[in-house]
């Protein structure tokens, strides 16, 4: 069963959540990786402060096209690594409440932890998923640091409408990520003859 | 052939490497499909990587945003210089960028600036050999940064995984990588490996065997024997389709060996994910003809 959510949420309908569950995500969003955490940490973000209240960021460097008029369009659009944004994201979640943080392979104990204090979840969505996922994003609102980050790092204000993800990471201390590595740590210690 | 004439042949290469899942490929994840079981979450999210591969295709964008690096492999005969095929392969890559089928993904590592266009200090890569056979054959491997990050080299002894200077010591380093990587070189993928060479060699070579079809067998009968024994291995670690648990870890593993100096013993391991990208082309007097 897939569970709807719509951005802005609410930190009730976050904590409802549980890993495993699936999602569809309709609002407004902004993507953000590498270079976006920093500044997001290094400064109070003007551009995006309000955006990002009660609303998610999105792990994705994508492919994007300016049409002649100007607007954009998300041609490619599948979610990057997470890990990288570990030392910064648990700051972002309580700097700015963010409820939902996007991307793929997990994230560590310290944003697990910010998830269980201020009410927010790691949600999955398939690497590589990039033309599906771009169709999703119905929307290109704005951009921030285009110029200064270069496409891929660029803070793109996108709205989204039926994005699929994955509870990963929920708000209770429960990670699929730290349970799949513990098993397949069994396992290798197994074939290793640990 | 004239330049114009070879850059668009170099950016069509481009544009059906980053739009196309190759067919071993494509046949790999179909069987890991059934593997997984139906109903399982496994075989939903493989199902999903495929529609998205086949989406990517009818549509003629990427598979994935990440468009990876560039690494050209040509061989090229009398008839080509090689500085006219290389100005043409840099000239198809700024096209490809443009057309969207590239994402601009080089980036100056001093000033932070990407150049736009993928192309800068030995972006595109590209590995020449001459041959006297005329013509061109042109490989090229679009490779993700993802995966790239989680590729590891070890040098051994290793002590740490109780890895030795033989094939049982390979098999440890192998193993080793692939758990350690979990879901994040976006499983399942293909693992490339080398044994021995030098710290750059060795590297370079464990990427090359993403050149060879999935579905082949290794000439070297005990390489080969290794191979098939890490495939099944390494599919018991259960770390699953983007880690999220699963019997697929890997589409495959693609071993080679390279003379090594007697002080060293290196053992690389390259991981490709599952938007595993590659394409070859054909060039002989004025045709062209893709692999597929």
């Amino acid at each position: 069963m897939t569970t709807k959510i719509t951005l802005p949420v609410s930190e009730e309908e976050i904590r409802a959540l549980k890993a495993g569950d699936e999602v569809s995500i309709t609002g407004v969003m902004i993507t953000g990786r590498d270079a976006a955490h920093k500044y997001l940490v290094d400064t109070d973000g003007p551009e995006v402060r309000e955006i990002l209240k009660d609303s998610m960021i999105y792990h994705c460097g994508p492919v994007v096209k300016q049409d002649d008029d100007g607007t954009w369009e998300f041609v490619a659009a599948g979610p990057t690594t997470s890990i990288r944004d570990e030392p910064y994201e648990a700051d972002v979640i309580e700097k700015y409440q963010v409820r939902g943080v996007i991307g793929k392979g997990g994230m560590g104990q310290r944003t697990q932890a910010a998830c269980d204090k201020f009410g927010c979840v790691y949600l999955t969505a398939i690497g590589g998923l990039a033309t599906i996922l771009a169709r999703s994003v119905v929307e290109v609102p704005d951009v921030h640091k285009l110029d200064e980050f270069g496409a891929p790092e660029a803070m793109w204000v996108i709205k989204v409408e039926d994005f699929p993800a994955i509870v990963t990471m929920d708000s209770h201390g429960r990670s699929i990520h730290d349970e799949i590595e513990e098993q397949s740590r069994a396992n290798y210690e197994k074939l290793l003859g640990k | 052939m004239d330049k114009a004439k070879l850059t668009e042949h170099f950016l069509e290469l481009i544009r059906r490497a980053s739009t196309t899942l190759p067919p071993d490929v494509e046949r790999a994840m179909e069987r890991a499909v059934e593997a997984e079981g139906e109903g399982t979450s496994g075989a939903a999210t493989l199902s999903l990587m495929l529609e998205n591969a086949r989406a990517a295709s009818s549509n003629s964008t990427p598979i994935c945003q990440d468009t990876g690096s560039l690494l050209f492999f040509i061989e090229y005969g009398p008839d080509f210089k090689a500085a006219e095929v290389e100005d043409a392969a840099r000239e198809a890559a700024r096209k490809a960028t443009a057309n969207y089928w590239l994402r601009p993904n080089a980036v100056d590592p001093v000033t932070g600036k990407n150049s736009g266009d993928n192309t800068g200090i030995e972006a595109p890569h590209i590995e020449f050999k001459h041959r006297d056979e005329p013509g061109l054959r042109v490989r090229l491997l679009l490779k993700g940064g993802g995966s790239e990050n989680v590729g590891v080299q070890y040098k051994l002894p290793d002590g740490s995984i109780g890895a030795g200077r033989d094939l049982e010591g390979v098999r440890r380093c192998v193993i080793d990588a692939v758990y350690k990587a979990q879901g994040k070189g976006c499983a399942p993928g293909a693992i490339g490996v080398c044994i021995g060479g030098d710290r750059c060699t060795s590297f370079c070579w464990s990427k090359k065997q993403f050149l060879r079809d999935l579905d082949d067998t290794n000439s070297d009968q005990q390489l080969a024997e290794l191979e098939k024994g890490l495939m099944d291995e390494l599919n018991q670690l259960g770390v699953g389709p983007m880690g999220l648990g699963g019997k697929t870890t890997v589409l495959g593993v693609k071993i080679a060996k390279l003379h090594r100096a007697p002080a060293c013993f290196f053992v690389s391991v390259s991981y490709v994910c599952w938007a595993y990208r590659k394409a070859a082309m054909t060039v002989s007097g004025e045709e062209v003809s893709y692999d597929y």
